[in-house]
């Protein structure tokens, strides 16, 4: 032994003593910065009025016995209301552009007399795919990305936080999951990401591996337009309203299974009780619209819209290929939505949708392009620019409102997309975790649709 | 899960840190990020809740034609806890040696924030303190007297409204002097209870030999003194970081480890 | 109940107390400690979450909300 080897065992016993003599340091120390600290306050602030008591009365409605759970939903309600009726004109206004710019090329591939297959790579597949996610993602995103930067602003979610916090506990999870949440619904990898704010390891990877069921802005263009297709072969009328309110059942529904599937972990491979929970209400702050629009329009959707595109791109362009190619007169996405058919009609849907998902793996925003592209290469169709002529062809190809119904379900709780499986590699650290992240979604998706399905058929519904 | 990623951190700043590096510290929610983007023009994402931060974020600006590297912090309540989120915090303002740290402190809600400031000032003098939101202290009919507020801690005092880029001016001309005009700063200093006092007397001495200069040697007494093994395990690491060839740290390591 | 130390969970809403002790060991209570729960601060009770757990409190200034088993550990005395 050195003398410095001595020197700090002499320290870390001389401490010892101490911590013996006064009981918890700890204490002593953070009292006493506290009461500096408070003595300094008190010194350099004056107060002229009793605080502000604005903020409690928000939070009495907000947080209230009988109007707390209502609001919050309706809350969400209005959001979809506002993005879905707000999209819709300007939705219909890029299509016709972009569609009609489509017939341009068209006229000009056929002026230079291009070969057919360059056409069919260039325009029929990169060309549409981009269109498609152009005019069905940028109008409700431009719209749905301000207002939830509004109420994120504002400071209501830790107010969500608060009042779902029970829910939360009881499933052995972490209140502070729900903020996780609420940055899934811009993006799932966004959302693993914030797991970061819960310190408990354990209940940190469940809000990972959960995060998937909260729609990301990638699934609600398919999520609204599924839901327009759902209630136009239901009760044959568009309604936005009615459409809004399923959209918020979905989501609502997503939080439920989250609780669910929280519950279960919990009881499962990640067992153990909640850690500590402590949530800061900050006040109410009043947003700059302004900056609020700017900045969630140039970085929140022009950033998400861009990623989509650059998969898209050249996603478009592989499926027309594999659409376009015929061996024995069958294109090979044929081929490969033949072997997938018999499960795809077990769980509800056909092997042309669980194909786009399965390709879809790199957003899910070209679920509904790979979709159309694959059903139009059977020749039904050439035009698609509406969410009617969309309703048209899927019912050409055998849809009832169980296919769309399923196709909903399926969209919300299926396997994550690739960017989220990667970051949470990244965050995790593990391979089991992120194919546990991948499997326990696609489960209970195979499961909810089956069930659904069976049903159905048994009650005959369908 | 590892989460802080200190040590990779670090060496990116180091690649391209220009001329100074300031660490912007402070509770969660205070705006922290909007001071960072209003003085890089960099666009971290901002929010009303506390927690928004939970990655390092690094940016620079020009001032008096220095080039100042930023680092955005997550929000922390205290440097003493040993949660993830804050660990971040205090490990880089600890052991990543800014040339000086910026506290965004919350005027309507100054005692608690200035616990986090004065834990900061314990551990570096080069501190700053950023009195933001300002608007909401008037809104909410508060008055603060900013040049006691001063003379009382013995940093600088800025107040500014960060979202309206009101004072920045002021914050980055206070930086540029106390970290190139060398501008004296003589921080409050915390006293404790007598029991405390005395035994901080009794050790830093000794303690001053183990750190010999490259930390703050009462703060290092006084993590000593509350027994907390994560903190005294990462104040020998950071020793050992230092002076990798050291065998006296390398020792005292392990001494660390073997107490828990 | 005055003079009587109970735990901050019993606190009714729209009252305050000054806190006498912290309880529990280790994580939870260096947590609590640096929220501002040191002994001799005063703590309201601000409002029940619609479930009537967390329950929120005012402490140095700021709203906090806690889960039972947190403010189970935190002894109080009523002050007003
Ligand atoms: N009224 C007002 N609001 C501000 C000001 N500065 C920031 N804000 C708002 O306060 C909120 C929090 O700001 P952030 O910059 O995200 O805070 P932060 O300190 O980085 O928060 P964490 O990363 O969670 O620790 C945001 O909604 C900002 O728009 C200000 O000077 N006045
Ligand atoms: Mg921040």
């Amino acid at each position: 032994m050195d003398s410095l080897e001595v020197g700090l065992n002499q320290i870390l016993s001389k401490a010892q003593k101490v911590r013996w003599q006064v009981g918890s340091v700890r204490e002593v120390i953070v009292k006493s910065i506290y009461e500096q600290a408070q003595e300094i306050t008190e010194k350099v602030v004056t107060t002229k009025e009793a605080e502000e008591d604005l903020d409690r009365k928000i939070d009495n409605i907000v947080t209230s016995k009988i109007l707390g759970y209502p609001l919050m939903i309706a809350l969400l309600g209005l959001v979809f209301w506002l993005t879905i009726s707000g999209a819709n004109l300007p939705s219909q206004i890029l299509a016709d552009l972009l569609f009609g710019f489509q017939h341009r090329l068209t006229t000009f591939f056929h002026w230079i007399s291009a070969p057919e297959w360059l056409h069919g790579v260039l325009v029929l597949g990169l060309y549409r795919c981009l269109a498609w996610v152009v005019s069905v993602m940028l109008p409700p995103m431009a719209i749905f990305f301000p207002l939830f930067t509004f109420l994120e602003d504002l400071g209501y979610l830790p107010r969500v936080a608060f009042n779902l916090d029970k829910l939360f506990k009881r499933a052995g999870a972490h209140g502070k999951q729900i903020l996780t949440m609420c940055m899934g619904f811009g993006c799932n990898a966004a959302g693993v990401i914030a797991c970061r704010i819960i310190e408990s390891p354990r209940e940190r990877l469940i809000a990972i591996l959960t995060n998937n069921f909260v729609p990301c802005n990638g699934r609600f263009p398919t999520l609204i337009a599924m839901a327009a297709v759902f209630l136009g072969i239901l009760v044959s009328k568009e309604s936005n309203l009615l459409a809004s309110a399923l959209v918020a059942g979905v989501v609502v529904l997503g939080v439920f299974i989250t609780l669910l599937v929280s519950w279960i972990l919990s009881k499962t491979v990640l067992k153990g009780v909640p850690s500590t929970f402590t949530l800061e209400l900050p006040p109410y702050r009043w947003p700059k619209i302004g900056t609020l629009l700017i900045r969630s329009v140039l970085d929140r959707t022009l950033f998400v819209l861009m990623r989509a595109v650059i998969v898209a791109a050249p996603a478009g362009v592989v499926i027309w290929t594999l659409a376009n190619i015929e061996v024995a007169n069958l294109s090979i996405i044929g081929y490969l939505a033949g072997w997938l058919q018999g499960f795809g009609r077990l769980i509800g849907l056909d092997g042309y949708i669980i194909l786009a998902f399965i390709l879809g793996l790199p957003a899910n925003e070209i679920v509904i392009p790979i979709l159309i592209m694959s059903y139009l290469s059977q020749g039904t169709m050439l035009e698609l620019d509406s969410i009617e002529a969309l309703r048209q062809l899927l019912i050409a190809n055998g849809w009832t409102w169980l296919t769309a119904l399923n196709m909903i379900l399926f969209s919300l709780l299926h396997f994550p997309c690739a960017t989220t499986l990667l970051t949470i590699r990244r965050e995790t650290q593990s391979i089991r975790w992120t194919w546990l992240a991948a499997l326990i979604p696609t489960t209970v998706a195979v499961v909810v649709c089956f069930l659904l399905a069976q049903t159905a058929r048994v009650l005959g519904l369908v | 899960m590892q989460v802080t990623g200190l040590q990779e951190f670090l060496e990116r700043i180091e690649e391209n840190k220009g001329d100074a590096v300031i660490a912007l510290a402070g509770n969660p929610n205070t705006g922290k990020s909007t001071v960072f983007n209003s003085l890089t023009g960099l666009n971290q994402h901002t929010g009303n809740w506390p927690g928004k931060t939970v990655v390092f974020a690094k940016g620079s600006y020009r001032y008096k034609k220095k080039n100042i590297t930023l680092v955005d912090l997550p929000g922390a309540y205290s440097l003493l806890a040993n949660s993830a989120d804050e660990q971040v915090a205090r490990d880089f303002i600890c052991f990543g040696k800014p040339d000086a740290t910026v506290v965004v402190v919350d005027a309507t809600c100054l005692e608690r924030n200035l616990n986090l400031a004065l834990q900061v000032m314990e551990i570096t003098p080069q501190t700053i303190l950023c009195v933001n939101l300002i608007d909401e202290a008037k809104r909410k009919k508060m008055a603060i007297d900013f040049s006691k507020l001063a003379d009382l801690l013995g940093v600088p005092v800025i107040p500014t409204v960060a979202r309206d880029k009101v004072g920045l001016l002021d914050l980055k001309e206070s930086i540029h002097r106390v970290v190139f005009e060398k501008q004296l700063l003589q921080p409050r200093r915390i006293v404790y209870n007598k029991v405390i006092e005395s035994a901080i007397e009794k050790i830093q001495e000794e303690v001053e030999v183990l750190v010999h200069g490259s930390l703050n040697s009462r703060w290092v007494a006084l993590r000593l003194l509350d027994g907390d093994p994560t903190i005294i395990r990462e104040i020998f690491n950071h020793l050992q970081r230092m002076d990798p060839g050291d065998q006296q740290s390398k020792r005292a390591l392990k001494v660390v480890e073997d107490c828990g | 109940m005055l003079d009587q130390v109970f735990a901050l969970t019993y606190l009714p809403i729209g009252r305050k107390a000054q806190v006498i002790k912290v309880g529990t060991e280790g994580l939870i209570r260096n947590r609590l400690l640096d929220l501002g729960f040191v002994p001799s601060a005063i703590v309201e009770a601000i409002r029940k979450s619609p479930a009537g757990d967390p329950i929120a409190y005012r402490i140095r200034g700021a709203v906090i909300a806690l889960r039972s088993e947190e403010s189970r550990q935190i002894q109080v005395r009523v002050v007003d």
